[in-house]
């Protein structure tokens, strides 16, 4: 019984961990999010696996199986690196360019929409209407996705 | 307060009542306001519907806008802490 190439399983195995860490836990914190950094650091410690993996499986002695299961766990590696790169800066940018989006120093347009009770809410009347006795120091608008 | 494509009734279960969020949810379905502002997110990709991009303004009791955040990458949003900051440099 040989002994597996423990290597490349570590790269193989830390790869999948390097990419799926992004969307499913560091996603949650800015320092985490607004650079992949921590997912980098992964990848490069797992590529280092990879590569003595793959260089422990064209040793004469491991068979032409652990020979293509390296080369395969290698690529795999390298692909989802190029997933995690593409997804961050690549769709991450797909956005609009929304230049013509108020300025600093200039008037907000105002509008009219309805509230989450059906009832009709301009910005003029939100910036004028107490909050706990007091006028608001300023109403902060947030534009989001939704629920569609 | 928040602004999106959802219809009220839509704000009202996922905003107000799931996420209890205690501020104000306007909808803006058709995206006059969103449209307006400039920020209107054509065919997206996740919802195949013409929705709002990701934005936050502060503006002051004149009506002027006086801090805003029209991110240009997804991932990074706009931080708690960032908008404090602006609303507390008005004073």
């Amino acid at each position: 019984m040989k002994r597996p190439n423990w290597k490349i399983w570590t790269g193989f195995i830390l790869s999948l961990v390097a990419a799926f860490s992004y969307p499913f836990v560091f996603v949650r914190w800015p320092i985490t999010r607004e650079f992949p950094w921590a997912n980098l650091v992964l990848f490069a410690i797992a590529l280092v696996f990879l590569f003595l993996g793959l260089r422990r499986a064209f040793k004469p002695d491991k068979t032409i199986i652990s020979k293509v299961f390296s080369c395969f766990a290698a690529a795999f590696g390298v692909l989802l690196l190029a997933g995690l790169l593409f997804m961050f800066f690549v769709m991450g940018s797909w956005l609009p360019a929304s230049t013509g989006a108020p300025q600093v120093g200039l008037k907000a347009p105002d509008f009219t929409l309805t509230d989450s009770n059906d009832q009709p809410v301009t910005l003029a009347q939100l910036l004028i209407e107490q909050v706990n006795n007091k006028p608001p120091a300023a109403v902060l608008l947030i534009f989001y996705r939704g629920y569609w | 307060m928040g602004i999106s494509v959802d219809t009220p009734a839509q704000t009202r279960k996922h905003m107000v009542q799931e996420a209890g969020y205690p501020f104000t949810f306007l909808s803006d379905p058709k995206l006059e306001t969103i449209g307006r502002y400039d920020l209107v997110h054509a065919q997206e990709l996740a919802s195949g519907k013409d929705i709002a991009r990701p934005a936050e303004f502060l503006i002051d009791p004149s009506g002027t806008v006086r801090w805003r955040m029209v991110t240009e990458n997804f991932f990074v949003i706009t931080r708690p802490e960032q908008v404090l900051d602006a609303a507390k440099a008005l004073r």
